[in-house]
């Protein structure tokens, strides 16, 4: 398997990019000056670079409240993501949706939910729509490997299967459902066996392998805008901090630990791209260009003002709610 | 139209022709559905295939406007629903059927957290032009999961809109509005009254959302009700008018969010009220109707807002359980009587 330089490139700027961020946002909240709910993605930042990488800015993608690796690598600016993290009136949402609930149509992000399983009905309604309109958009719907126990994961899959649409099921199979050990919440192997239950198409890739899991994406994204139908993609991945950020992980145990630290993709894919021939200069600069962004975008957010408090009678119709 | 009707009264007047709620519901999907590609409609047994859905709403439009606009689906509540949101946030314009209002409980969390709540979330980027058609009713001895009304849970989420039709004319007009609203609609039938006729209103006709009827004049008490209820209701104004009883009947048509100015106004008026519904009456909708005419009105009232609903039980299956349970005419005759007897 191989994968063209510009390509690989193009996964590791994504990738450093979710890494920067999510730094900077555990820094921020250890020191107080941030005060939310945030989901660390670290050890997932590679998986979905790997995948947003294969779609087009206009394609679709609905993420969940672990989601702003696959919002940052599907385009959504950072000014603006961090502005709505901090309840900024100049965040995505205005503040009024906050980091479980980023939405972002102008880069494709349709829906962010809090709730487990439930962005995978509404992939499928995106889809449909692209498949009425024969806009040849692709839509992906990221999840977790929990996520694949709750009935609308088989309700979406059966039903995406029949109406083969231009879907892509992207599993990032973190071996955690919260404190839950993917052994003690899951009885077969592998969630890609699942798929054949719906007659549907799936790959399991280890997501921290950028030229498997973009070969794998890609064939997923080709297939559905060729109108093949869906695909599911169980992406093997850790989720190397606790379920949120500050929360307890002392229930995995040590060889766990050790496996996934063996696994961490930063080191792989720095390695992967000096095995390409990027020299480390080069991929330093690339760093320290996101950092500046980074830098600019944390500053943006600080600086802008609250919502008003008229907000909250605003955006629940059409028609504002009387005061 | 109106305006026409007087300027033709010399001219012979023509037979209207008479639709039932079903014809009206399938005439109105029917015409959004040719006016807009958007507008796109799954649901169980909904296409030719299955024979145009369990009550006939969808017949003949798969045939017109082809499979994958009118989706059969499998019984998949929230696949249908979560497709509807979907499909309503890329600009489509979806109508989700669910065959009975008890199922809708099983797609709740994509009512309750998705549809309802995406504009607010999103800060106004997205919104959920759907409707959610079902339908449901008490007195045809289906039992505990085939009847429910269940609007008051949902005129408690903010961002839904319910609405439901007592008569053919309405059920067009509010389906024409629904499917053009731009945020989610729950739209309410009632299976006792899908073969109740009315005059045909014409093509393109529409019934803004928000807006209450007023079912029949009066001056002594209003009484808010909807839905099948308004028919017991008109009855019962009807018997009392013999009495001297002049009863106003509000049919609300827009359960959430309701006409509040016509309520009060008439209430104002009147200084009489009941409010009466086939749902539970106890945390119904009649509590909040009646509790904002209280903290409204307090000083024009001259008895408390009586109150009328179903039983607290689920529904029963015997007929003569059934009627005891549902809300009859006695007992609106009696709340009405209360508050005209009411003494300070
Ligand atoms: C329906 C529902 N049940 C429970 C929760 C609480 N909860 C939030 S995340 C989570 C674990 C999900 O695990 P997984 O799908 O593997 O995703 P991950 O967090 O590992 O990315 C749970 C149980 C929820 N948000 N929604
Ligand atoms: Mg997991």
């Amino acid at each position: 398997m191989s994968i063209d330089r510009e390509k690989l490139l193009d996964i590791y700027t994504r990738t450093m990019k979710v890494a920067r961020f999510d730094e900077k946002m555990r820094s921020l909240l250890m020191s107080g000056k941030l005060a939310t709910i945030y989901y660390t993605m670290r050890g997932q930042e590679l998986v979905t670079s790997a995948m947003m990488a294969a779609l087009n800015q206009d394609d679709y993608l609905v993420t969940t409240y672990r989601g702003q690796h696959d919002q940052i690598a599907k385009g959504v600016p950072l000014d603006l993501l961090i502005a709505e993290i901090a309840g900024r009136a100049t965040g995505t949402c205005k503040g009024k949706g906050g980091s479980m609930h980023i939405t972002h149509p102008a880069t494709g992000v349709m829906v962010t939910t809090g709730v487990v399983g439930s962005g995978l009905p509404i992939a499928n309604g995106l889809a449909l729509s692209s498949q009425n309109k024969k806009d040849g958009k692709v839509t992906v719907t990221c999840f977790g490997d929990g996520a694949t126990n709750i009935g609308a994961f088989h309700e979406a899959m059966n039903m995406a299967q029949l109406y083969k649409l231009p879907v892509i099921f992207f599993c990032q199979n973190n071996h955690y459902g919260e404190h839950t050990a993917f052994a003690d919440h899951t009885k077969v192997d592998s969630i890609v066996t699942r798929a054949a239950a719906y007659g549907m198409k799936g790959v399991k890739v280890d997501g921290n392998d950028a030229v498997a899991m973009y070969a794998a994406a890609k064939e997923a994204v080709d297939r559905a805008r060729a109108g093949d139908g869906p695909t599911l993609i169980e992406a093997m991945c850790y989720r190397m901090m606790g379920h949120f950020f500050g929360a307890d992980f002392s229930y995995m145990p040590p060889e766990h630990i050790e496996e996934m630290k063996a696994e961490d993709p930063l080191p792989k894919l720095n390695a992967l791209m000096l095995e390409h021939q990027f020299p480390q200069a080069e991929l330093d600069a690339i760093v320290a260009g996101l950092e500046a962004e980074l830098e600019a975008a944390v500053e943006f957010a600080f600086a802008s003002a609250y919502p008003d408090a008229d907000e909250i009678r605003k955006d629940v119709f059409e028609e504002e709610i009387a005061a | 139209m109106s305006d026409t009707a007087t300027l033709e009264t010399t001219a012979p007047q023509a037979k209207v022709k008479q639709i039932t709620v079903v014809q009206a519901l399938n005439a109105a999907i029917d015409e959004a559905m040719a006016a807009d590609e958007g507008v796109i409609l799954l649901g169980e047994d909904v296409a030719a295939k299955q024979g145009g859905g369990v009550f006939k709403v969808s017949s003949g439009l798969s045939e017109k406007y082809g499979e994958h606009r009118i989706r059969a689906t499998p019984i998949s509540e929230q696949a249908i629903m979560g497709a509807c949101v979907g499909a309503a946030l890329a600009g489509m314009r979806p109508i989700a059927e669910i065959m009975l209002m008890n199922f809708v409980t099983v797609a709740m969390d994509q009512i309750v957290n998705h549809a309802a709540k995406l504009r607010f979330m999103s800060g106004g980027q997205t919104n959920v032009p759907m409707v959610i058609r079902t339908t449901t009713g008490v007195g045809v001895g289906f039992g505990g999961q085939h009847s429910d009304m269940l609007e008051a849970w949902f005129a408690h989420v903010p961002g839904l809109k319910i609405v439901t039709p007592s008569n053919a004319a309405d059920a067009k007009g509010l389906m024409r509005s629904a499917i053009e609203c731009n945020d989610p609609v729950i739209f309410i039938e009632n299976i006792l009254c899908y073969g109740l006729k009315s005059d045909d209103p014409g093509a393109d006709y529409r019934v803004p959302l928000g807006k209450a009827a007023i079912a029949r004049e009066g001056s002594d008490v209003t009484l808010i009700t909807y839905g099948r209820t308004v028919l017991d209701t008109l009855e019962v104004a009807e018997t009392l008018a013999g009495e001297g009883v002049s009863v106003e009947v509000i049919d609300l048509r827009t359960i959430a969010p309701y006409d509040e100015p016509t309520v009060t106004a008439s209430v104002r008026k009147t200084g009489r009220a009941v409010v009466l519904h086939e749902a539970v009456r106890s945390y119904g909708t009649g509590a909040e109707i009646a509790s904002r005419l209280h903290e409204s009105l307090f000083n024009d009232l001259k008895a408390p807002v009586q109150r009328i609903g179903g039983a607290f039980s689920a529904v029963p299956m015997a007929s003569v359980l059934e009627q005891a349970w549902i809300p009859n005419k006695d007992e609106i005759t009696a709340a009405i009587r209360t508050t005209l007897d009411w003494k300070r």
